[in-house]
């Protein structure tokens, strides 16, 4: 019963999060406030893990093609389709989970533990709006940090590729441009989309109704991330199902 | 003037409030008191509007809260001044935003006004030179002199306190008592105390509504405090031997 009542209230959370809207001169801070600390912070880690994780994959690759029949251009083919589909959107999404999520959970959960939030209830302000919107219209650019990923996971990829002696260049180069869909470039970013909603709405829920102390905000962030992590796995099952077959 | 009539509040199965009737005069330090889990703080959260009752009604200044809109409760609301027992400010903000906060958020002044308004609020609880530091790096004392300029900066009309000098020393727990009973009468605005502090009931409790197991056990002033023979009242208030010796200066004082 209790997974019902916190699926509704969820809801409840994000209807919420869209009505009496807070005050455009505040709320335009706010707003920059948090795209610097969700996706301008964010951008070290996950240019750092994308282009690592990028190589890996390449390397996994190369070294699983030990039949000579195969061509070499296919090393890049079967990253890029890796990086695209799957490592950017979804991976980077469960890093995000823990890096983001659980900065969103704790910061708002420390405000309702030191009463912040009922101060701004008291003062009429619509608590939900004011503290889950912003995060809500900055994480609409997590798109452009998946960019990011995708590009840096490409070139890691190259990188290990050309240094580790698996294939040249130019045999990676056609690789990545080869078969090319327009349409998976779409499918990844529908996912994108997704999951930043996912990724600024859970974490905001259990840092919103928690109750307790500080040692329960820490609970709260590893609950906000398992579940986030949960809702990012199965929508991407869902949607992949949807959009892929 | 806050009008309450037979208030009841229950979470689950427990009843906390249970059938609560009194008002709250303008102009007057008006005292919530009573032994922890007496009701007290869900009283307040109540009358804040922060909890609705499950029966009876309140009315500020004859408007039965119930019967108001949307968007008048949240007039309402913008009248209202608080100060948490924990201070409540913004970790993210200056001494001087955190002030600024309600004004930014309810009204249309310039900045510069805003800035007058938030100078001339930090003057008055005597913090003319904090504006710029954090909350943390503000002693507890300060903290509650920057929630009250907080409650205060938007010229309410109700003020709520929820035990405004618990953890701080005597002396500044009396300075910020003496401050809110300034600022009341200086605003003519209406202001609930809620405390267990017997200093603050002997300095500044022009009324005092004494609750017990959710009920009203008692009402009166500082003054006839000493004269009651309720026994939960007296329990309450000479649980100290000091008490007992003040009582007996009041009542050789009437003598």
């Amino acid at each position: 019963m209790s997974y019902l009542h916190n699926i509704g209230q969820y809801f409840l959370m994000i209807k919420a999060m869209f009505r009496k809207p807070t005050k455009w001169s505040v709320m335009r801070h706010l707003i920059f406030k948090d795209i610097d600390d969700l996706i301008i912070n964010s951008i070290g880690i996950v240019s750092f893990i994308a282009f690592f994780v990028g190589g890996v994959v390449t390397i996994q690759t190369a070294l699983n093609m030990t039949n000579p029949l195969i061509p070499k251009t296919l090393v890049g083919f079967a990253t890029r389709q890796s990086v695209i589909l799957e490592f950017a959107p979804t991976f980077i999404s469960i890093i995000m989970a823990g890096k983001v999520g659980s900065f969103i959970t704790s910061s708002i959960g420390t405000m309702r533990v030191t009463e912040q939030i009922d101060a701004l209830e008291v003062m009429g302000i619509n608590a939900i709006n004011y503290l889950v919107f912003p995060k809500f219209v900055a994480l609409m650019l997590y798109p452009f940090l998946i960019s990011i990923a995708m590009f840096l996971g490409i070139l890691g990829g190259m990188a290990a590729c050309v240094f580790g002696g698996f294939a040249s260049l130019d045999d990676y180069i056609a690789g990545i441009q080869m078969d090319f869909i327009p349409f998976h470039m779409f499918y990844a970013f529908v996912k994108t989309f997704v999951f930043a909603f996912l990724l600024a709405t859970i974490p905001s829920y259990h840092g919103f109704f928690m109750k307790g102390g500080a040692l329960e905000v820490g609970k709260a962030s590893t609950t906000s991330f398992v579940w986030t992590s949960v809702a990012i796995i199965l929508l991407n099952y869902i949607l992949t199902q949807m959009m892929l077959s | 003037m806050i009008e309450v009539k037979n208030i009841h509040k229950s979470f689950g199965d427990a009843k906390i409030l249970k059938g609560i009737s009194t008002t709250f005069d303008k102009g007057k330090t008006n005292l919530i008191i009573g032994q922890s889990g007496s009701g007290k703080t869900v009283f307040l959260k109540t009358l804040l509007g922060l909890f609705t009752p499950d029966q009876g009604t309140i009315s500020y200044d004859g408007k039965d809260y119930s019967d108001l809109t949307s968007d008048e409760k949240s007039e309402l609301r913008a009248k209202m001044g608080m100060v948490f027992q924990g201070s409540a400010l913004f970790d993210s903000m200056t001494i001087a935003e955190n002030v600024k906060f309600p004004l930014r958020m309810f009204t249309k002044q310039s900045k510069s006004e805003m800035e007058d308004r938030v100078d001339l609020v930090l003057k008055r609880v005597n913090l003319d030179d904090a504006h710029n530091k954090l909350p943390s790096e503000a002693s507890g004392g300060m903290q509650k002199r920057v929630a009250i300029a907080r409650a205060i900066v938007n010229q309410p009309k109700y003020l709520f306190c929820d035990e405004p000098n618990s953890g701080l020393d005597p002396r500044t727990a009396t300075v910020i008592d003496n401050l809110i009973q300034e600022i009341t009468q200086e605003y003519d605005i209406t202001t609930i105390i809620n405390t267990h502090d017997m200093n603050s009931v002997m300095e500044i409790g022009e009324k005092i509504v004494f609750l017990k197991d959710g009920l009203k056990e008692w009402e009166g002033t500082n003054k006839n405090i000493f004269k009651t023979d309720n026994e939960a009242v007296t329990g309450f208030v000479y649980s100290s031997d000091l008490f007992k010796r003040v009582q007996k200066m009041y009542l050789d004082e009437d003598l």
